[in-house]
């Protein structure tokens, strides 16, 4: 479209290249710390807790348990979830054979252009993590065809499901680890708690445009 | 390039030195920052490596910025994000609007961009029939009270909550007086969600951009970013050509580096990766993403191996907050998008010294500046360049404008200051003549400047080298 444009960009910042000084010093990557199992969970407990997110540290017998309580607390009405994942089957399975009424599950499997109104108004999303980062305290999500992007965003109430063994000492480590240059989804997002802001005096102030809540269910067998 | 009005500067500063709720909001609040950034970088020795580090990584993807940029463009384009080149602010505004049209959008929600700000965007769109909604709480209170942002990171700071309170009451419908933030805030989710919902589409800046992988780094706390670049079909993204990093591994220092000198935090709410569009089976995410590259002047810039520090800036404005200048007079009195030391480097070189090199002489050159910046640019350094090439017009000069400030009275003096400093006769009789006439440099013509704000020095009777002569010299 605008051909000429790049052309001339290129060609001054080509020009410019050509003549440069002598390569600078090499960057140096960060230190890294090694926690172990338990430091890790404390570590991203603490950091997390303080920007006000609720961790739970609970196991694969009692998290759905955990989580019913947790709806019935909060008076939440309906759960966005993505029936095609193991947490979907799970929910679908304890939803079916509970004796309480619980919220309704919502499905989100298809495009949001049909479900918008729906999305918007539900109470709660639920989804999985992809692991967790210690030594900054936050969740990584990636985006996929099971959980799209906007269950962790929209709903008031965003509740995480986090592996306690996939919780990965630095975000450096785990990009290295993981091999993330290599395949990097259509989106993937690291969350370190509801969304906030100190645009107005510096107060802050939680749930400005993203979830007012968010609650993780560390599940540490 | 310059669709800017001249600035009357020395009216600005004094309006705002004046003006004592200003003067408080922005103390309290950089203040808070400085306090901030300390508490995050506790530690000297790492701190200055971490920096260095910065330092090291801008500087190698500076020097491989051609190759780069193709490699980002290359990326994006396998993984179906369009990308656009634009050499000036009005092309870049020509192509969003191309992109609206394309779309029959009207309706556009905007997540923080300063490159929108460079732009004139919203003003560009709004008269071309669009709506161009704020959705970061700041800028949405600027905007609302027509206003540019004042500070980089939170743009309504020069506001307190009662003069805020006081625009959502007559700004927004149906709207009660509340001084009460978090109502104010309330106010805010419940209006911009209706946006996000009904919004054509969202446009975004770019934070980071790394050419190994074509992915979009962009940091926030609110959430209003991910809605923009999720929620509407269409996204936008918005980048200056010097956000390119090379590596995927070049993210986690630089993103400790730009929020800790940002805000004092160890990590954001979210940090947002764009690689992809929509892809088959997705089920959300715009269908459509382009990433518009802006030059305005900084290929120009890139060209000289010393004005090329700037382009190291990663926009997190912690020199604003240390800058002893910006924090009595606020971001507006500067006249400019960018404002601090940052812009005082950065606005003369895009606009021209004729028109922007006054802002380099807003400094008293304590170098607090430098001593914070995440990827160390020499802010001090290029000011003195910046206030050289006003005067001088040679071979080495690079910068538009250069010699606009040179005059023959100033070269002449200057000429008969030399010589008098290099001829021992000449000073000692020039000397005497002085102190027998106690002369003092005047409060008139071009010395005016410099004196009407300071105590003129008198000459001492004797010289040092009369003293010397007379004493001797007292070896202790």
């Amino acid at each position: 479209m605008s051909e000429p444009s790049r052309d001339r960009i290129f060609a001054r910042l080509k020009s410019a290249a050509a003549t440069a000084a002598a390569p600078a010093a090499q960057p140096e990557p960060l230190p890294t710390v090694e926690y172990s199992h338990r430091e890790k969970i404390e570590k991203l407990k603490t950091l997390m807790e303080a920007m006000r997110t609720e961790v739970h540290i609970t196991s694969e017998q009692a998290w759905l348990g955990r989580l019913q309580d947790i709806l019935k607390q909060r008076n939440i009405k309906d759960l966005l979830y993505g029936p095609r994942t193991p947490i979907g089957a799970a929910l679908q399975q304890k939803w079916q054979n509970a004796a309480d009424s619980l919220p309704e599950l919502v499905p989100y499997e298809v495009e949001i252009e049909e479900i918008k109104e729906r999305v918007f108004k539900v109470d709660a999303g639920i989804t999985s993590t992809m692991g967790g980062i210690a030594d900054t305290g936050a969740l990584i999500l990636w985006s996929s065809k099971e959980e799209p992007r906007l269950m962790s965003l929209v709903p008031p109430v965003h509740i995480a499901i986090l592996r306690a063994d996939k919780i990965y000492n630095s975000l450096a480590e785990v990009m290295q680890k993981e091999n993330w240059a290599a395949q990097m989804p259509t989106n993937a997002f690291l969350i370190s708690g509801p969304s906030k802001t100190a645009d107005i005096e510096l107060v802050l102030a939680f749930g400005v445009h993203g979830p007012k809540e968010l609650i993780v269910l560390v599940i540490d067998d | 390039m310059a669709n800017h009005q001249t600035v009357d500067f020395e009216k600005n500063v004094s309006r705002a030195l004046n003006d004592a709720q200003l003067r408080k909001n922005f103390k309290f609040a950089m203040g808070n920052f400085v306090v901030r950034r300390k508490t995050i970088f506790s530690d000297a020795v790492e701190t200055e490596k971490l920096r260095a580090t910065g330092n090291a990584i801008k500087q190698r993807a500076l020097r491989k910025l051609p190759e780069l940029l193709e490699q980002l463009e290359k990326k994006c384009a396998q993984n179906g994000i369009r990308v656009h080149w634009a050499e000036t602010t009005d092309e870049a505004n020509q192509q969003v609007l191309k992109i609206m049209q394309d779309h029959d959008a009207t309706r556009m929600v905007k997540g923080k961009s300063m490159v929108s700000e460079e732009m004139h965007l919203n003003k560009f769109l709004q008269a071309h029939g669009i709506e161009a909604l704020e959705s970061d709480l700041g800028e949405f209170i600027v905007q609302l009270n027509n206003e540019t942002p004042s500070h980089i990171i939170v743009p309504a700071i020069h506001k307190n909550k009662d003069q805020i309170a006081q625009i959502f009451h007559e700004k927004l419908p149906d709207t009660p007086y509340t001084e009460d933030v978090q109502e104010l805030n309330a106010i805010a989710r419940k209006t911009l969600r209706q946006k996000f919902y009904e919004a054509d589409v969202g446009l975004s800046g770019v934070n980071f951009a790394v050419a190994e992988t074509g992915t979009l780094f962009l940091v926030e706390n609110e959430g209003n970013g991910r809605m923009c670049t999720t929620v509407p079909p269409v996204h936008i993204a918005l980048m200056g050509l010097e956000k390119v990093v090379e590596k995927l591994a070049d993210i986690p220092p630089m993103m400790r580096l730009l929020i800790g000198s940002a805000t004092g935090q160890l990590i954001t709410t979210y940090m947002n990766m764009i690689t992809s569009p929509r892809k088959d089976g997705e089920k959300d995410g715009p269908q459509e993403v382009h990433l518009i590259i802006l030059d305005n002047g900084r290929s120009k810039i890139y060209t000289d191996d010393q004005r090329r520090q700037t382009l190291q800036c990663i926009r997190c404005g912690t020199c604003l907050n240390h800058c002893p200048v910006y924090t009595r007079i606020g971001g507006h009195a500067y006249g400019f998008i960018y404002p601090g030391p940052i812009g005082k480097i950065l606005n003369p070189q895009v606009e021209g010294l004729e028109s922007a090199g006054f802002l380099a002489t807003a400094s008293s050159l304590c170098n607090a500046c430098e001593e914070v910046c995440p990827v160390k640019i020499p802010i001090p350094e290029l000011l003195r360049r910046i206030r050289n090439e006003s005067y001088a017009n040679g071979a080495a000069n690079t910068m538009d404008g250069r010699g606009y400030k040179r005059n023959w009275l100033e070269v002449m003096a200057w000429k008969a200051w030399s010589f008098a400093n290099t001829h021992a006769r000449v000073n000692a009789a020039g000397l005497k003549i002085l102190r027998r006439l106690r002369l003092k440099p005047p409060r008139v013509g071009p010395v005016k400047n410099w004196t009407q704000y300071r105590t003129a020095p008198e000459f001492a009777r004797q010289s040092l080298h009369e003293l010397v002569k007379q004493n001797g010299v007292d070896h202790e």
